[in-house]
């Protein structure tokens, strides 16, 4: 199994005539994905050759839907036409939604997520500012490259996209269930606390990577639901000891203000919760391999 | 983006919210004529984009003209918590009955905004909220809902503003609110909000927060930005589009793709450092995915012409940028800079095509450029080159 995303996923994508969708539709195409069309209102109706297959282009998410019963959509449409992009999703209650686009005004991150809340929650949102999940081996639903790791045991959840890569890499003998990146965004959709649940409740996870930066406290709060949740080892990293307050470290997310959102502080309240914190990547990839041996 | 409070308080003025008459100048001189045209005492308050200027001797009353002068004279030019004094606001003195506390913020862990709300203002809020956190009451906003007349009565009532000036402080809130919602904010805050003899309420400070992400629907937010109290090296890769951050105290300059790993490799640099005499990282610059040779010249000349670096750290993982790509643009970008790339340049690439990006590096052979194959070990070697520089 994995978490959110698997062989049997049908993906579609909002954005796929854009120059950013169809470069990586025709990456996720390569890894397997089961990419059954995408949606573009000003171009419904037409086909588009990715790949070497065929997509037919749908004016909007309900229609790719009800055609090809796709469950999973992965977002690249620009941040002034993002909200509209996202609700649409929601509307259409599709399962999964992986929002990509970096540079979203929060007003309509906010909107969008208010909006699903209303819903009943019928779509689960990744992102946005994120580089997507990937299920090595099934399906890759993102901008993740699929050939730094195969398949494997480990669970990977990260804010940042480059940093799950390293963590990949540097883990890569033994593969992963899922990496699943959620975004450096003030406000996301998944959660590391989501995807620490699903990764516990996945036989075919046995160890979690958890990785963290500055700013927020939702590194605090994983590591409270590891404490009471978790069973699984988990091994964490956090990103950022050495950012001063005040400033906004590429993220929008990642800023330290006040006392609040420090790496240290959440470094802290992980090893509390009994996660293992490495200091730097590679330290925390060792811890991992340590853990995984002796599995 | 913050703004300075005369720049937060003519958009609450632009939305309705009620401000005193001021006017921000930058010579003594000038607030002389300010306090003059005003024809009241004045408050001569300085303009920067940190909290505690009071305590600091940065907000004084002057009761005429020739004393408004005298003290913006003093103020300007003050260092308040290393922000320069560049403005001062002269504003009319008023007399206050009561302070409040409001503002709207995000709320990241319940993924939506929060107003916050005291009948106890004036303090530092950080220090109620742990002091008597029972005083300062925090109310959830829906962002499709928003804050109509009805949700800000709520937000009175919790904040337990006296019955008299309630009405009248809701409608202020409500202002507020459009201006949070029509300016992209992700804050909003009047510390002050005060009630007048005449019980009238006034927003007699303001903070406000913009999101560079709605830039784009805001061209007029442009304007606000004050290049005087941007560090150059930042105005300059501003100019050139990159994410760049400026930290001080620092030798090694930081170049790298993303986010998190610029944050990790910031670290990793500090950490290595220890061992070099305290060697730390000089600033934070993210080139991004798509890292063409030009971005790494423009971010290694940005890099290079800052006097506190002596040595690079270039650490690359390919992860949809190719590591050859990378290369070419580190040895293009050497090309283009000539003889202004004058420091060492530590390179660790790792991921997608990484063996031709070494091969590449490898066979430019530039006098300047280590590689070095892990990101501990370049972290190392860099902070030992600017040790040794």
């Amino acid at each position: 199994m994995s978490i959110f995303l698997n062989e049997n996923s049908k993906v579609i994508v909002q954005g796929l005539t854009g120059s950013e969708g169809t470069k990586h539709a025709t990456k996720m195409l390569a890894a397997g994905t089961n990419i059954v069309g995408g949606v573009n209102a000003r171009k419904a109706g037409t086909t588009v050759s990715i790949g070497g297959k065929e997509l037919t282009v749908f004016g909007t998410v309900e229609e790719a839907m009800k055609e090809t019963g796709a469950d999973v959509s992965v977002i690249f449409v620009p941040p002034k036409f993002a909200k509209d992009a996202v609700i649409e999703a929601i509307d259409a209650a599709i399962p999964l939604a992986v929002v990509i686009t970096e540079g979203i005004p929060v007003h309509d991150s906010a909107y969008f997520w208010a909006h699903a809340v209303a819903k009943g929650n019928k779509t689960r949102i990744i992102g946005p500012n994120c580089p997507g999940i990937i299920s090595p081996g099934k399906s890759n639903a993102g901008i993740i490259p699929a050939d730094i790791a195969g398949p494997g045991k480990i669970g990977l959840v990260s804010k940042s996209g480059t940093l799950t890569y390293q963590m990949m890499f540097e883990l890569k003998e033994f593969g992963f269930s899922t990496a699943i990146g959620i975004g450096g965004d003030p406000i996301i959709g998944t959660t590391h606390i989501d995807a620490l649940e699903a990764f516990e409740a996945d036989p075919e996870t046995a160890a979690i990577v958890m990785i963290g930066e500055i700013g927020g406290d939702a590194e605090e709060r994983a590591a409270a639901y590891i404490k009471e949740n978790v069973t699984k080892p988990v091994v964490g990293y956090v990103a950022g000891f050495t950012a001063p307050e005040g400033k906004t470290m590429g993220h929008a997310g990642a800023i330290v203000s006040g006392s609040a959102g420090t790496a240290a502080a959440k470094k802290e309240a992980l090893e509390a919760a009994g996660v293992k914190v490495g200091k730097t990547p590679s330290e925390t990839a060792a811890l991992m391999k340590e853990i995984v041996a002796s599995l | 983006m913050d703004l300075y409070e005369y720049q937060a308080k003519d958009l609450f003025a632009a939305h309705g919210v009620p401000v005193l008459p001021g006017k921000t100048v930058d010579t003594a001189e000038a607030a002389e004529s300010a306090a003059a045209e005003l024809g009241t005492a004045v408050v001569v308050k300085a303009q920067v984009k940190t909290g505690g200027r009071g305590k600091a001797g940065g907000v004084k009353l002057a009761e005429s003209p020739a004393e408004a002068k005298e003290k913006a004279g003093a103020i300007l030019g003050m260092d308040i918590k290393g922000h320069t004094v560049h403005q001062v606001l002269v504003t009319t003195a008023s007399d206050i009955s009561e302070e409040y506390y409001f503002s709207f913020l995000l709320d990241r862990s319940n993924r939506t905004f929060l107003a916050m709300c005291s009948a106890e203002g004036g303090m530092e809020i950080e220090q109620l909220a742990v002091e008597r956190p029972e005083a300062l009451a925090r109310i959830p906003i829906d962002a499709i809902a928003g804050v109509d007349k009805a949700k800000a009565d709520e937000i009175v009532a919790a904040g337990k503003i006296p019955a008299e000036v309630a009405d009248q402080a809701s409608d202020v809130i409500v202002k507020l609110w459009e201006t949070f919602v029509a300016e992209d904010a992700t804050l909003v805050e009047v510390n002050p909000l005060v009630r007048d003899p005449e019980n009238t309420v006034i927003a007699l400070d303001g903070k406000v927060t913009l999101d560079g992400n709605a830039d784009f629907r805001h061209p007029q937010h442009a304007e606000l930005v004050d290049e005087r109290t941007e560090n150059a090296l930042e105005a300059k890769a501003k100019a050139k589009n990159l994410n760049y951050v400026k930290l001080e105290g620092g030798s090694v300059g930081i170049i790298g793709n993303g986010a998190g790993l610029v944050m990790s490799t910031l670290d990793v640099v500090a950490y290595a450092g220890e061992k070099h005499g305290g060697q730390k990282p000089a600033n934070f610059l993210d080139i991004g995915g798509g890292a063409s040779a030009q971005v790494m010249a423009n971010g290694l000349d940005v890099i290079l012409n800052d006097p506190d670096v002596k040595s690079v750290f270039v650490n690359v993982f390919g992860g949809i940028t190719a590591c050859d790509a990378v290369a070419n643009g580190i040895v293009e970008a050497l090309k283009i800079l000539g003889d202004e790339a004058s420091k060492p340049l530590v390179v660790r690439l790792d991921g997608n095509n990484v063996v031709e990006g070494r091969q590449i590096l490898e066979d430019a052979n530039h006098p300047l450029v280590t590689q070095v194959a892990t990101m501990d070990d370049a972290a190392d070697k860099a902070a030992e080159l600017a040790a040794g520089a």
